[in-house]
């Protein structure tokens, strides 16, 4: 019962970053290192207007993704929109502004584990185990976020207009897109959905500064081990990769380090026999 | 005598009219020269180590560039070969009880095989899969070790290394030494055909393929080659700070000498080299605050990207020298006409 209650949270939490991560890679070809530090500084927003302002926790996770999300926006125009040309510049950028992220978090909060309240207390038994509620609203919130993405992406313009930048970016600037303005709102909704995910796990989760490094790699794993720009696959491969995670936690004694190295070792397998992952499609390459 | 004569003037109309027209080739000059005589300036214990850690990273550096900035094959996992050479050195001493100076090159031919490990089975994946695969390998490999204390020494890792001379200078001038070295055969391998392929590979894999050249051996030798010069870093480190510990395995390992290399303009060599040399005292002279010591770090690196986002030395040298349009043979920029066609520049 926990391995599955773990699996489902570890699980909704990677396809939530995972499907931010592959959006902004599909429509700018960015690889976006720092997405994962977007969601500690979301999770640290929480704590802060919640804990420290004494704000109400609901209001309070708003305020902080409207936060995060305004960063990540002023970032794009700033930092990212200047030497997008070049990919190995936008590439360490982001690199250096994770660790940038981390370090004015570790200044303003300093380096100690802090823990936010629930946002609803209380919690019911099954069959002799507890579940918080906190764990069902998280899980029901990333459902809900789930489906708004699906619904962005497939039934509004803008989600065609990602979709067709995604497919081919000449042509979608041919038919006159603003590829620029357009990569802004997708690193925007990228952003707010790594926010989004801090806002929300923060709650069952330990902050302290480091924590964008696991899942940056949990979630680069599910993102290759889906398949690129595939929300269907990052999905799917979130919660293998998510029940992989809790399984090793609770079955291996004293193997909660290996949690990390499991689930690599599983996309690699993967990979060796289907080099472009699970639901990607092998597209042509760019020349 | 005259043939003494005759050669030491030859000697010297090279040194005039191939090294002294160049800036960037007076600079280089001056470089090994600084490097060399540093010791007789001065002895400072602590300056003289970080000049010994800078050169080892300078080899890890540019290593990476062999592998990433020349074939393209982005490896985001560069610890891996870091990790496995200090890790392989370091049993070997321990373990064996062999001395430094044969474990570093055995960690070094450790590390070429997990290159071949990593680059079998990458050779079917491309670009960004490639780059977030590889990052997978060092994390596995630093689960392995911590499942394994008694031989690795899990998270405290390795210590009470031999050294392989204890002597101040005698470290100083070997390090040193080893890095020029390295540094001149990697330039050496860039420059010569099997560099042009690799360069190649970078730019249009299906072409190489066409032509005629094996591009799967190509792609191996490149994980090898690079996979023992960054093996033979994380030898010498391990065997000058005496312990081979998780860290050298660890993410930021891998990040951090991917910025290197960028930053310093990948697909060069000397980028990554003059980078480590400029952003690694750096850090060190950011202990001044150490608290802010990486949130200056990040800071100076996303600035200084932000103007040159090609790397620092492309943007320095195209500064300071032009291409010839007609015989694309470099040029001082203060010159007016090409030195060897006498077209016009500019």
């Amino acid at each position: 019962m926990d391995i599955l209650i773990t699996g489902l949270i570890t699980g909704s939490m990677l396809a939530l970053l995972a499907i931010g991560f592959s959006l902004i890679f599909g429509v700018a070809r960015i690889i976006n290192i720092a997405h994962t530090a977007f969601y500690m500084v979301a999770a640290y927003g929480i704590f802060y207007f919640s804990i420290r302002l004494g704000l109400n926790p609901i209001l309070s996770m708003l305020i902080s993704v409207a936060f995060v999300t305004l960063i990540g926006v002023l970032v794009y125009k700033f930092i990212i929109d200047p030497i997008r040309e070049h990919e190995g510049a936008v590439l360490i950028a982001t690199m250096t502004l994770a660790m940038f992220l981390q370090e004015v978090i570790l200044q303003l909060f300093t380096g100690d584990f802090r823990s936010i309240d629930f946002m609803i207390g209380g919690y019911f038994t099954v069959a002799g185990y507890k579940i918080f509620y906190q764990q069902l609203l998280t899980f029901g919130v990333v459902l809900i976020m789930l489906l708004a993405i699906w619904f962005l992406l497939m039934k509004t313009r803008l989600g065609l207009a990602i979709r067709s930048m995604a497919e081919d970016r000449e042509v979608a600037n041919l038919m006159g897109m603003n590829e620029s303005r357009l990569a802004m709102i997708t690193l925007a909704i990228s952003v707010a959905l790594a926010g989004f995910t801090g806002a929300v796990i923060g709650p069952l989760m330990v902050l302290n500064p480091h924590m964008w490094m696991e899942p940056l790699i949990i979630m680069m794993a599910v993102v290759v081990l889906g398949g690129l720009g595939s929300i269907k696959g990052s999905f799917i491969a979130a919660f293998i990769l998510g029940f992989t995670e809790a399984l090793v936690v609770f079955l291996v004694p004293t193997g909660a380090f290996l949690k990390g190295p499991v689930a690599l070792i599983i996309m690699i397998l993967v990979l060796l026999m289907r080099p472009e992952g699970l639901f990607g499609v092998a597209f042509e390459e760019e020349r | 005598m005259g043939l003494v004569i005759f050669y030491v003037k030859k000697l010297f109309k090279i040194f005039r009219n191939e090294v002294l027209v160049l800036p960037s080739r007076v600079v280089v000059g001056l470089f090994f020269i600084v490097l060399l005589g540093l010791p007789l300036v001065t002895q400072d214990p602590y300056f003289i180590r970080i000049i010994i850690l800078t050169s080892i990273f300078a080899i890890f550096a540019a290593s990476w560039d062999l592998l990433s900035g020349f074939t393209g094959q982005m490896n985001f996992g560069h610890a891996l070969f870091f990790g496995v050479g200090a890790y392989g050195s370091a049993m070997l001493n321990i373990h064996f009880n062999i001395p430094p100076w044969a474990t570093i090159p055995m960690g070094a031919i450790v590390a070429v095989l997990a290159g071949l490990i990593v680059g079998i089975p990458c050779l079917r994946l491309k670009h960004t899969y490639l780059a977030l695969t590889t990052l997978a390998f060092p994390i596995i490999l630093l689960g392995i070790i911590i499942a394994l204390p008694d031989i690795s020494g899990g998270e405290l890792g390795m210590t009470g290394l031999k050294r392989i001379t204890e002597s101040l200078l005698g470290n100083y001038y070997l390090h040193v030494g080893v890095f020029l070295v390295l540094a001149v055969i990697m330039w050496e391998i860039t420059d010569s055909n099997t560099g042009i392929i690799f360069h190649a590979i970078r730019e249009d894999e299906l072409a190489v393929k066409a032509s005629g050249i094996n591009t799967v051996f190509y792609k191996l030798l490149a994980f090898c080659l690079s996979g023992f010069f960054a093996g033979i870093a994380g030898g010498l480190y391990a065997h000058y700070m005496r312990i081979a510990g998780p860290s050298t395995l660890g993410v930021d390992q891998s990040f951090t000498v991917v910025i290197y290399a960028i930053f310093g303009g990948a697909a060069t060599i000397y980028g990554p080299i003059a980078a480590v040399f400029i952003l690694f005292p750096l850090l060190e002279v950011f202990r001044l605050w150490p608290e802010y010591r990486m949130m200056l770090f990040a800071a100076v690196v996303l600035v200084i990207l932000l103007y040159m986002p090609e790397g620092l030395i492309h943007w320095i040298r195209d500064k300071i020298e032009k291409e010839c349009p007609r015989c694309k043979i470099r040029n001082i920029a203060t010159r007016k006409t090409c030195r060897i066609c006498t077209a016009n520049l500019d």
